[in-house]
């Protein structure tokens, strides 16, 4: 029989509800755990055991009493340290937040809280998510519980970590350029980007406004849908999310994939992938042709820029969403003669390398005489991105991708050469300048057990579709 | 120096507060004036990490009705841009503006001028947010941010004034244009209409733009904003004198006598790294929308003057007055909705005149302006004097009682009787025989002489026919 903190929600839900688990019993059993791994993981920044103990109780105590229940009720979760938790600290992974105390919650917490979730804990991720390894943190680096001389992938490094041995039945990551997906893939789990717009990023701290996207990460395809189901909609405190209606993910998963048409994109998989990943690829679409599924190659030609423009346009967004990060009303402050001294101190004392590296490269893209050159011919790229995307989904109902095109990597395999490690990230960051949707699903596992992810990508607000292949595909 | 072989080219950028009742970009109270500082705050316009900014529909509206208002092209897709710059009282490290795409642009304002009227073109019209404000005290600086995110919009000219005195009739029809609109209240001391000031001097036999431009940024008041643009006329015209190009700059004012100094020399524009905000989607405001706050545009103060002069035959400057404040216009339309419009040239020079010189605070609140108009027509009809009008109207607005019951309770009726004016007049030419005596030499005695009965008959007796009786009698005895 499974320990609790080895169900899934969903599994976690029937036995409480039969009374054969209590929420307290599952938080303990989950905080246990952490006690457990994370002196080896290190996959979190801040632990929430008190109060996320005090809620179960709680919850355990209204269930006695027959009290109506939200959908999640005692179902203990983590989340990645961006998001704004009242009361509790929130670092987005970098030393210029160390000890931030967030006078409000973000809204996909009010959500999880609403519905009787518990947060157990924030997780480590690297600083702002500018990485795809963890490595950038200011909290130190997240091991991946499947080999830890391996790295989680990033940069919601932690919440996969924490998925994957059990802190928390499931997470809630960010992704701006695959953070959701990468340590998805890395650590075998299930990780959705959904929809830009289709989650609230209210709370969330901002890397690069225009591709933040907030999703679930969860042991499987029916918890992603169904955590999706709580937070997703319309936020009057983001005016960029989506008055679409929002529904219940769960319900159409299990319909038949025949007859259903899978893309192959010809250019990515030109891109130096690993032939074990490559050969789970293949696995993957002769199990999809076995459930009914027709495959066709598609061509985005304009892949070969999507990296470029991403990181032109992300770095840009985030130069200036980071210059708030001032030390004046929250974080540590430096000394100095004057305010300007004083900034210059707390910047540069607080941020880390990477940090630095993207806010002087975006700085630069936006500056005069170079935005034309590089931001804005970013802009056009993007346009004829999401044109190229639209385009394929006009044949084909998604696309399949590797998500990671290597295998999960030892630490300082990649850090050392900053641009390698951007390459990385060719499959995921093509999704973000787009808006679209891409899950990430456990689809093999090498010789020596690491985990490979696949990447279902749909067409805007497609989440449901997503969910049908990923479901058909983990059960046949 | 010899001034006169310098004129100076000046555009204007105009920041006015809008007043809506929320911020720009949140809920918070947009009516922060005297609250306590950082009451008037929350996440986003605190620009904590994970806020994100709203934008304010009505904010939204108001510009856009300022922008028709001033002749602007409405740009069917808007959108807001961050402009990057850092200063403590910025809280996101950007302010949340407009760039290229501004609410309105290419509009003009007409102002009158002595010359006759002038345009001044409008280069834009666009939307922004405010930022918080710096306290500087005893050597630190504190920090308010209850300003911070309270919507702005800013008007842009171009640089289409040569002399001060067309800057204050614009600045003042803007002012009044919004108070007109109900989308601010402008009142400059409490800093919800500010200026910035781009100057620079030419030789007056150009017509090139000198290549050379002074910002003075931060301009809370029109008189000041006279006193800087003379003081900059003066201080370029000299630089200019010796031979010499004055510098690009930014100045800033010293204290409230005009006096400048510079601040630094101008960034370039870019230096700002504008992009568009992504955390804002693009803004439609199609023709539909355009027309229906068109719709909700009243009379205009350019408008209205021209009615006022050329329908209602009222003098220019009696019309410039009144059209001066909602406020006043709308308590005179009032009033003469009631009257016959012959009266109304007269009423109006009373209203601008005799009534805007009573003291506003002792109002009884039982006085109704359309009283003035019994006044007038007891005056016209010779009933009362114009002085016995004058104090009628001061105990009517002070006591709220009726002008006929102080006319009859202070017996200020014109006496016209002429059996007792006749015999007052005889009274006061036996009284003053060497008056009498002098009038053939020196025909002032006739002024003398009315006025010795007018003061014996108390002021209330009809200057006209009293003037007629002690000339006939003059003349008799002569």
């Amino acid at each position: 029989m499974k320990r609790p903190f080895e169900l899934t929600v969903k599994e976690a839900l029937e036995l409480m509800e039969k009374g054969e688990l209590t929420a307290k019993e599952l938080v303990t059993s989950c905080l246990n755990r952490v006690r457990d791994m994370e002196p080896e993981i290190n996959a979190f920044i801040t632990i929430c055991e008190d109060s996320a103990l005090r809620k179960a109780s709680q919850i355990d105590e209204a269930r006695k009493k027959g009290e109506i229940l939200g959908r999640l009720a005692g179902i203990p979760y983590t989340v990645k340290d961006v998001y704004n938790t009242e009361g509790i600290q929130t670092t987005a992974g970098s030393k210029i937040l160390e000890g931030y105390i967030s006078p409000y919650n973000a809204t996909i917490i009010e959500k999880l809280d609403g519905q009787d979730a518990i947060l157990i804990g924030k997780t480590n991720c690297d600083a702002f998510g500018f990485g795809s390894s963890t490595e950038n943190s200011a909290y130190g680096v997240t091991r991946n519980p499947h080999d830890t001389e391996r790295v989680p992938g990033g940069s919601s490094g932690g919440s996969g970590a924490a998925v994957s041995y059990g802190g928390g039945l499931f997470s809630i990551g960010e992704d701006t350029g695959g953070s959701i997906r990468c340590p998805a893939s890395f650590c075998g789990i299930v990780g959705l980007k959904p929809t830009y717009g289709r989650v609230s990023r209210f709370g969330a701290i901002a890397y690069a406004s225009s591709y933040d996207s907030v999703g679930p990460m969860t042991k499987d395809v029916y918890d992603n849908a169904l955590i999706l189901s709580v937070i997703a909609g319309k936020d009057s405190k983001d005016a960029t999310s989506s008055p679409l209606p929002v529904p219940d993910y769960t319900l159409e998963m299990e319909n038949t994939l025949k007859g259903k048409r899978i893309g192959i994109v010809k250019e990515y998989m030109n891109q130096g992938v690993d032939t074990q990943v490559k050969q789970a690829i293949d696995q993957a679409i002769e199990k999809f042709k076995g459930l009914g599924c027709e495959i066709a190659e598609v061509s985005l030609p304009y892949t070969e820029y999507a990296i470029a423009a991403y990181y032109l346009i992300g770095i840009s967004e985030a130069s200036s969403n980071l210059a708030r990060m001032d030390g004046i009303r929250f974080g540590p402050i430096s000394e100095g003669s004057d305010w300007q001294e004083r900034y210059m101190n707390t910047r540069g004392e607080n941020f880390g390398a990477e940090e630095k590296r993207r806010i002087i490269l975006g700085t630069y893209a936006l500056s005069e005489g170079y935005a034309d050159k590089y931001y804005h011919k970013a802009q056009q790229v993007r346009a004829l991105l999401k044109a190229d995307m639209v385009k394929a989904f006009e044949n084909v109902d998604i696309l399949l991708t590797p998500t990671m095109p290597i295998l999960p990597f030892k630490f300082g395999e990649n850090s050392s050469d900053p641009l390698k490690m951007w390459l990385l990230d060719a499959f995921t960051v093509t999704i973000n300048p787009v808006g679209v949707p891409a899950l990430s699903v456990p689809c093999g596992k090498s010789e020596s057990g690491l985990p490979i992810g696949m990447q279902l990508i749909g067409n805007h607000f497609s989440e449901e579709l997503l969910y049908q292949f990923a479901r058909n595909f983990e059960k046949a | 120096m010899q001034t006169g072989l310098y004129e100076p080219v000046i555009g204007l950028e105009i920041h006015i507060q809008s007043k809506t009742l929320s911020k720009m970009f949140c809920g918070c109270d947009a009516r922060y004036f005297q609250s306590d500082p950082n009451t008037h705050t929350c996440p986003v316009c605190l620009g904590l990490p994970g806020a994100l900014p709203v934008p304010n529909k009505a904010a939204i509206n108001y510009c856009v009705k300022l922008a028709i208002a001033l002749n602007c092209k409405i740009n069917e897709n808007t959108k807001f841009d961050r402009k990057n710059y850092f200063y403590p009282d910025l809280p996101k490290g950007f302010q949340i503006s407009q760039y290229d795409s501004p609410i309105g642009h290419t509009g003009n304002m007409e102002i009158p001028s002595p010359s006759g009227n002038k345009t001044v073109r409008i280069t834009r019209v666009h939307q922004e947010e405010d930022t918080g404000k710096s306290i500087h005290e005893n050597g630190e600086t504190y920090l308010d941010y209850n300003k911070s995110g309270v919507p702005l919009i800013e008007v842009v000219t171009e640089p289409d004034f040569n002399n001060k005195e067309d800057v204050t009739t614009f600045a003042k029809r803007l002012r009044q244009i919004v108070r007109y609109l109900d989308i601010s209240n402008a009142d400059m001391e409490k800093g919800e209409m500010r200026f910035e000031l781009n100057i620079s001097v030419k030789s007056s036999s150009t017509k090139e733009l000198p290549n050379y431009k002074v910002e003075v940024k931060n301009i809370g008041s029109i008189s000041v904003l006279e006193k800087v643009i003379e003081l900059e006329i003066e201080r370029q015209s000299e630089i200019l004198e010796s031979g010499q190009t004055p510098i690009q700059e930014t100045r800033g004012l010293i204290d409230m006598s005009g006096k400048t100094a510079s601040q630094r020399t101008k960034e370039a524009e870019a230096g700002y790294r504008y992009f568009p905000e992504p955390d804002i989607p693009l803004i439609e405001l199609n023709k539909a929308y355009v027309e229906r706050i068109k719709a909700e545009i009243i009379e205009l103060p350019n408008e209205k003057l021209a009615r006022y002069i050329n329908k209602l035959n009222i003098d220019r400057d009696i019309a410039e007055n009144i059209i001066s404040d909602p406020e006043t216009y709308q308590a005179f339309e009032q009033a003469i909705s009631k009257i016959d419009n012959t009266i109304v040239p007269l009423f109006a020079k009373w209203y601008a005149v005799e009534y805007f010189s009573l003291d506003q605070a002792q109002k009884h609140n039982d006085f109704k302006l359309e009283w003035l108009t019994e006044i007038i027509k007891k005056v016209e009809q010779r009933e009362i004097t114009r002085t016995s009008g004058k104090e009628v109207l001061l105990a009517s607005f002070t006591t709220g009682v009726m002008p006929d019951k102080i006319i009859e309770e202070k017996g200020l009726r014109v006496i016209s009787d002429s059996n007792e004016l006749e015999s007052e007049a005889q009274r006061v030419l036996e009284g003053n025989p060497k008056a009498v005596s002098d009038y053939q030499k020196n025909p002032n005695v006739l002024m003398f002489l009315v006025g010795q009965v007018m003061k014996a008959m108390g002021g209330k007796a009809d200057v006209k026919i009293v003037t007629e009786i002690v000339k006939s009698k003059l003349k008799s005895n002569g």
